[in-house]
């Protein structure tokens, strides 16, 4: 089993015909992903990866009974191509893109909410669910089918603490990148309960980093509701307060949301934490012994 | 993106929000015409973007235009957590009745914006967050309807007595507005001041822009302080990387922000002080690669440098050929190490070697390696 996506999975790709969108979609094709089109306003008509492009979201739901969109839209049309496919019913949505300003975001939360879809992102790499399907950008080929669900706030650090859990033999269940912004469709905490009750997932890896309060709200979460086993990585222990480190929302804002107080939260919720990414799986295996 | 009290001042007033006159002087003569104009007491204050300047001595009273001379002179000569002085404001000291607190700002945890209101004013709000907790009021606003103004009635009604209540109305709905329509991230009045004629009025004022939103205000980018980024961050800004200058000796060149902050965390963890953070994104193009040498070999205290690259949708060959060219084309007189791997990683590993530079599978090991070459 799996969390979010599956082989059943019908994906659109919003921003097919740009640079990213239409390379990512060909990498998602190679991968077995079920991308079945694609959106593009004023492109309709034109085939790309021998599949149609739509003007619309609703017309390419229509057409193909997609549930899941994965946008890559540039930031300054994001705010539109999120709601529109809230408006059609789409189930999932997976936000790649940087860079969109956050009033903007605060109200698309809520309004993705309110059309009852899930967002994942924005600035994030999407998701995979390692044999069955990836939505986004994560590179296929260093993951493995298995049990582990992994949960982060970031991109490349996903993948070298996925490379370290492939290499020691321990597959996934569903990798998901949440995304690096401050306001996001889809938190730790709404992630960690689908993998508690996921009959494919044995154990989970939270990898967090400074800024806002995810982590310590997961922390809290995983002491009352979860008895599968957690092993957590945070980054930016040596990040200086007040800068923006790389990703929007990673800073340290008013003594708030540094790594120490994350990693004391986790701790005190009786969850184990790496110093390094190469130490995860050692830490799994001595936890689902 | 932060910017001056004066800057944030001029906004205010032009969303009709009511501030204290004042004027920004750059030099001791200045200050005093200014305070000759403003005709009373007057308040100098250093114009820096980093916080705790009234505790450092750079907010001082002057009576008279030749104390207003002499004031700013004193100030204009000092640092501020290390940043010099270059502007002071001075501005018409008025009579205090009383001092509020007045912010509306992004509430991540909510994912809402929140205005704040205390009536323990001129302080700095973490300082009454932890005194004085059940002085801090907050009112969420709806993300989707916006201000409901009866809501926000009732929520002034808590800090403000009754005949006060218009005045604060109108200047959370323009605070509201200017949030809004300038995607700041934070705008705040602290103090908010009753003076003596009943008026309440902006003694001083903070404002944060989102970065994310600038581009939709190119008259904002007009206002960007020289001081919140050191040269080589503004540098590397425009070359498309993300930086930030630290202070320790170990050069470090990784793909992605969190794997960026991670090596310099195993970096120190393994006993080492990285120099800087620098993310040169999910591309990671040869001038990139050559742009990132550049910025951290300006800083003649780096021993080492590690680049680390996790070749995900990137080609680890690609990075290799980068790094080649990038040799040729510059001197590097500090010891190298580079770790590679993901896609196409045998190929990357074989390019480097062919020009006689090793690389590393594991992180740990790769830190290891360049904490060894740094201080032996």
């Amino acid at each position: 089993m799996s969390i979010l996506i599956d082989e059943n999975t019908k994906v659109i790709v919003q921003g097919i015909t740009g640079r990213d969108g239409s390379f990512h979609t060909e990498m998602m094709l190679q991968y077995g992903t079920k991308v079945i089109g694609g959106v593009t306003p004023k492109k309709g008509g034109q085939e790309i990866h021998g599949f149609p492009v739509f003007n619309t979201v609703e017309e390419a739901k229509e057409a193909t009974g997609a549930n899941c969109s994965c946008i890559f839209v540039p930031a300054r049309f994001c705010t539109v191509a999120l709601r529109e496919a809230a408006d059609s019913g789409i189930a999932l949505i997976v936000c790649i893109t940087e860079g969109i300003p956050v009033l903007e975001m605060i109200e698309n939360y809520h309004y993705v909410r309110e059309k009852g879809a899930r967002l994942v992102g924005p600035n994030c790499p999407g998701l995979i669910s390692p044999g069955k399907s990836k939505v986004g950008i994560l590179p296929g080929h260093i993951h493995k089918p298995g049990s582990i669900g992994v949960i982060s706030r970031s991109g490349t650090l996903t993948y070298e603490v996925v490379y370290n859990l492939t290499l020691s033999g321990m597959g996934q269940s569903t990798c998901i990148g949440i995304g690096g912004d401050p306001i996001i469709g889809t938190s730790f905490v709404e992630l960690l309960e689908m993998f508690e009750e996921d009959t494919g997932t044995d154990a989970v890896v939270i990898i967090g980093e400074i800024g806002g309060e995810d982590e310590e709200q997961a922390a809290e979460f995983i002491r009352a509701s979860i008895k599968k086993p957690v092993v957590v990585f945070i980054s930016g222990r040596t990040a200086p307060p007040g800068k923006r480190m790389g990703h929007a929302g990673a800073i340290i804002s008013e003594g708030r949301g540094t790594a120490e107080a994350k990693v004391k939260a986790f701790n005190e919720a009786g969850v184990r934490v790496a110093d390094r990414p190469d130490q995860m799986p050692q830490m799994l295996k001595d936890i689902m012994k | 993106m932060k910017i001056y009290e004066y800057q944030a001042r001029a906004l205010l007033d032009e969303y009709g929000i009511p501030v204290t006159k004042g004027k920004v002087a750059d030099n001791p003569q200045d200050a005093r015409n200014a305070a000759s104009e403003l005709g009373s007491t007057v308040v100098v204050k250093a114009q820096v973007l980093v916080g705790g300047r009234g505790k450092a001595g750079g907010i001082k009273l002057a009576v008279s235009p030749q104390e207003a001379f002499t004031k700013a002179q004193e100030i204009l000569s000092m640092r501020i957590k290390g940043i010099p002085v270059e502007k002071v404001l001075v501005s018409e000291a008025v009579d205090i009745q009383k001092e509020y607190y007045l912010s509306i700002t992004v509430d991540r945890t909510a994912k809402k914006v929140v205005c704040i209101a205390s009536s323990s004013g001129g302080i700095d709000i973490e300082e009454i967050a932890a005194t004085e907790p059940d002085k801090i009021m907050k009112l969420y606003i709806n993300p989707l309807e916006g201000i409901n103004k009866d809501e926000l009635k009732k929520f002034l009604s808590i800090t403000f007595s009754r005949e006060l209540i218009p005045q604060a109305e109108a200047t959370v709905i323009n605070m509201y507005k200017l949030l809004k329509e300038k995607d700041c991230s934070l705008v705040e009045i602290n103090p908010y001041v009753l003076a003596g004629s009943g008026r309440l009025i902006a003694v001083d004022a903070k404002m944060i822009f989102d970065d994310n939103g600038i581009f939709k205000h190119q008259e904002l980018e007009e206002l960007r302080g020289s001081e919140e980024y050191s040269e080589d961050e503004i540098y590397a800004r425009e070359s498309g990387l993300s930086f930030v200058h630290l202070d320790g000796d170990i050069g470090c060149i990784v793909n992605g922000a969190g794997l960026a902050m991670a090596t310099m965390d195993i970096i120190k963890l393994l006993g080492g002080k990285p120099a800087n953070f620098l993310d040169v994104g999910g591309s990671s193009s040869p001038s990139k690669t050559l742009n990132a040498l550049k910025i951290i070999l300006k800083n003649k205290k780096v021993k080492a440098i590690l680049i680390n690259i996790f070749g995900g949708i990137t080609r680890c060959d690609d990075i290799a050929n980068g790094i080649v060219m990038t040799m040729e084309q510059i001197d590097i007189p500090v010891p190298l190490v580079i770790r590679l791997v993901g896609t196409n990683q045998k190929e990357g590993r074989d390019i480097l070697r062919a020009k006689g530079f090793d690389s590393y599978d594991g992180l740990t090991d790769a830190v290891k390696n360049v904490i060894k070459v740094a201080y032996m």
